[in-house]
């Protein structure tokens, strides 16, 4: 018979879901619980998740899936081998290279690419839109004007100048996207701060001395987040095919680079009777697009900025 | 007097991720002709008990009574054709905000006449006659130029004033009004309740009046139910209210301060668990 | 008694909307004193021109003798100076937690020892450590205001600034949260400028009050003259009597 002196110790679900969290990281693993939850309840954005998971560990373990050398073709007795030929599952293309094999060393490429911009371009127009919304005045109306102009340009035409006058490459792709996907973060930010910015949570910061930059990079900015990053994220799908339109127009990644866009240019020669060569990277591209939207779709649900309760 | 609207038993359930929450918990009551006041704080219940009446609660509750007749029909098993032609002509509902309840792409004079027309069948200039003639009746001053304006064009008073000869349009006998005037100030809210309370007398209708004033409601309504988590703590005469029996009628009572009464520190209500049960 | 805040024929305009005509009050030090008006009244503009929230358009406004310039504030009048506002929900930051929110001000101003101001102020307004790392959501109406009063008073302002604290909280819970202001201004002999609609509220709680009406005031007196009806204007007597309540002039129905 045993008597049980003391409580027994709380499951992790319940520390996590505690009403009464004792430190400040309890409380913020249990909102990143609560929002889990939200964003797996939804079975599509899950799958969604799983594509990018999927693709970010091909990208790692590429040396051990792939099969044969993405650079490497076998000229001779391998060209333009049919998928499900032996040893070349998605088969070959026209330097006898395994296309299989390209397409997993090509994820490396397409995560780069992916990653990089989102790096460079949402930091970028979430300062020039947080700070333009709460500054005001000619402030705003400057910076607004040069997001402006870069906005006018249509996408691809902007990074073709810039690639043209940098000189192709992956890297300068990868640059000229950046340069010209920031301006729809800065306006996402600017109206979630124009939203914020008459609130009285911050009118208390004010009153109690904090600094105009304290004010928008700690208390304004954390608000723009989550609409923003449910945008990247939307925004990725496009970035993919405008660096794969880059590569298609030998812009961007330069032979013998496995990049999906650059091997669907090669391929096009071939697309009447040996469709695999352009179709495979193709349906990666599409693979890897449709991961993204269902991902952003369902970190929208589940970012919702007005939670009202747990 | 004979029971307008019979209610025995009301249950509404929200499914919540964390279960089933139950936001109204066995509410029972009937109404005749009369002016009575529902009265609670957040969380009471109160609101759902009058949307639950109208139809009105989210999809995804779940409303369940022994009783819910209204002249005899029953609402629960009732069509949701049936529900919808009663409601606006037989029986209305006022909401809080004018700002948030009339439709602010609609001119006022447009969206009384559309209530009218869902139910009667009148010509175009009929219904604008009666409607003018309903503002009219709410004490606007100029019905035809109030007739043209739009929501945001007019004072909160006024919004709620449209909103009334809207509602009362049709001619329904039973009016739930929730929160009719909480949004108001106090000199607009005295106008607006007399309004309400002519309106009220003069057609023979029933009233139900939610709001979280104890002392308002007991100065306009003749009976009063107190609501505490989902129930009906105390049901009693307005005029009573000083006798009222359940601590928590009393408390509430107690609590507010009232000019000239000199009572530092205010008496507060002690929650007792009990009266959750 | 020396006025500690004082206001003199102060005007606040908002583009060609007159939001404040030539106000003048004054408030002594340890004094309440309560601004009453109906929406529209410029009550609320009033208080947030002290603070440095609403532009001036003329006048001047003086706290303890110095005279505070257009929405210039420096961080001593922050020090003595804190507000209260009326919506508990949008007050606090909804994606910081309480302690965050405790911990900001005394970031700002360098104050050491934050941890013991925490756990004090906390206490101060009745909420246990409990609270200390949840978010505003995970608390009800009132006990976001106590995290509001405890926020204002953690830096030990003389003075606080109150629009309309209690309007948006049920009426048991109001009562709690007048108590706690009462108890709070008597423990640190606070001077308040409160605002309110409500009369009976504000002459619960000051001592003093200017009724305004339209960016003016209308009249000022204290808050006996008020209860026993020593009233001068008319619009004050109209406020007195509406807010005793609906008073029917016909017979009830049966």
């Amino acid at each position: 018979m045993s008597l049980a002196t003391e409580t027994p110790p709380m499951t992790r679900r319940e520390w996590l879901l505690s009403d009464r969290p004792q430190s400040r990281l309890q409380a913020r693993l249990g909102r990143a619980y609560m929002t889990w939850r939200r964003f797996s309840a939804n079975r599509l954005a899950v799958v969604g998740l799983l594509i990018l998971l999927a693709l970010v560990l091909v990208a790692a373990f590429a040396d051990y899936i792939a099969p044969h050398s993405p650079f490497i073709g076998n000229l001779a007795g391998a060209r333009l081998l049919p998928p499900g030929s032996e040893g070349y599952l998605l088969g070959t293309d026209d330097q006898g290279r395994d296309i299989l094999s390209r397409l997993i060393y090509g994820s490396r490429l397409t995560l780069m690419v992916v990653a990089l911009v989102a790096i460079i371009a949402a930091p970028v127009g979430l300062i020039v839109g947080a700070v333009a919304g709460y500054a005001g005045g000619w402030i705003d109306a400057i910076l607004m004007r040069v997001t402006d102009i870069f906005l006018a340009f249509p996408k691809l035409v902007l990074a073709l100048a810039f690639v043209a006058a940098l000189g192709p490459g992956i890297e300068n792709a990868v640059i000229a996207i950046a340069i010209t996907s920031w301006p729809p973060y800065a306006r996402i930010a600017r109206a979630e701060t124009l939203t914020v910015r008459n609130s009285d949570y911050i009118a208390a910061v004010r009153l109690m001395g904090a600094s105009p930059m304290r004010i928008v990079f700690r208390h304004v900015m954390p608000m723009c987040l989550s609409s923003l990053i449910v945008r990247v994220t939307l925004d990725m799908a496009g970035i993919i095919l405008t660096a794969a339109g880059l590569g298609f127009l030998g812009l961007g990644a330069q032979p013998p680079l496995p990049e999906w866009g650059a091997m669907i240019a090669s391929g096009r020669r071939f697309i009447l009777d040996h469709w695999w060569v352009a179709t495979m990277p193709g349906i990666a591209i599409l693979i890897v697009s449709l991961g993204f939207n269902l991902l952003g779709d369902g970190l929208r649900d589940a970012l919702d900025p007005r939670e009202s309760g747990q | 007097m004979s029971a307008l609207l019979t209610v025995e038993d009301l249950r509404v359930c929200y499914p919540t991720r964390t279960g089933m929450v139950e936001a109204v918990r066995g509410v029972s009551f009937a109404l005749g002709r009369e002016r009575l006041g529902i009265v609670g704080e957040s969380g009471s219940g109160k609101s759902q008990t009058g949307r639950a009446i109208m139809g009105l609660t989210p999809p995804q509750a779940q409303v369940t009574a022994k009783t819910l007749s209204f002249d005899g029909i029953d609402l629960l098993s009732a069509p949701p054709k049936l529900r919808r032609s009663l409601r606006g002509k037989r029986i209305a509902m006022i909401l809080q905000d004018p700002k948030y309840s009339l439709n602010p792409v609609m001119s006022i004079g447009r969206q009384i006449v559309e209530t009218l027309r869902e139910h009667e069948d009148v010509s175009g200039a009929e219904a604008r006659e009666r409607a003018l003639e309903m503002l009219a009746a709410v004490q606007i001053r100029d019905p035809k130029r109030v007739f043209g304006l739009y929501p945001h064009e007019v004072s909160g008073g006024m919004g709620q004033r449209a909103m009334i000869a809207m509602m009362l349009v049709a001619g329904p006998e039973l009016l739930i009004a929730d929160e009719p005037t909480s949004a108001l100030d106090v000199t607009v809210q005295l106008e607006v309740l007399s309004i309400l309370d002519k309106l009220v007398a003069e057609r023979g209708m029933g009233l139900i009046f939610v709001s979280h004033d104890l002392r308002l409601v007991s100065s306009f309504c003749d009976r009063v139910l107190v609501m505490y988590a989902g129930r009906i703590v105390e049901e009693l005469a307005a005029s009573d209210l000083a006798n009222a029996k359940h601590p928590y009628t009393q408390g509430l009572f107690n609590c507010m301060p009232v000019i000239g009464a000199d009572r530092h520190p205010l008496p507060v209500l002690d929650r007792k668990p009990e009266w959750a049960l | 008694m020396s006025a500690i805040v004082s206001v003199e024929n102060l005007s606040v305009v908002f583009d060609d909307f007159t939001a404040l005509d030539n106000v003048s009050i004054d408030v002594s030090a340890g004094g309440s004193f309560g601004l009453v008006g109906e929406s529209g009244s410029g009550k609320s503009t009033l208080l947030r021109a002290i603070a440095g929230l609403a532009p001036p358009a003329g006048g001047t406004m003086r706290i303890a003798g110095l005279e505070l310039r257009g929405r210039d504030r420096d961080k001593a009048f922050y020090r003595a100076v804190q507000m209260v506002f009326q919506d508990p929900y949008g007050s606090l930051h909804p994606r910081q937690t309480i302690d965050r929110q405790l911990m900001e001000p005394l970031a700002i101003h360098g104050v050491r020892d934050g941890e013991r101001r925490i756990l004090k102020a906390l206490d101060e307004v009745g909420l246990g450590s409990g609270f200390r790392f949840r978010y505003p959501h995970q608390l009800s109406g009132g006990q976001r205001q106590r995290v509001a009063i405890a926020r204002a008073l953690i830096l030990e302002p003389s003075i606080l600034l109150l629009d309309e604290p209690t309007s948006a909280l049920d009426a048991s819970v109001q009562a709690e949260v007048l108590n706690l202001l009462e108890q709070v201004r008597r423990d640190r002999k606070l001077t308040f400028v409160m605002v309110s609609h409500d009369l009976g509220v504000v002459t619960h709680m000051c001592d003093r009050l200017a009724v305004m009406q339209g960016g003016r005031v209308v009249e000022r007196l204290t808050a006996d003259d008020l209860a026993t009806g020593r009233i001068d204007e008319d619009y004050t007597r109209n406020l007195m009597v509406a807010s005793k309540g609906f008073r029917r002039h016909a017979e009830p129905i049966t």
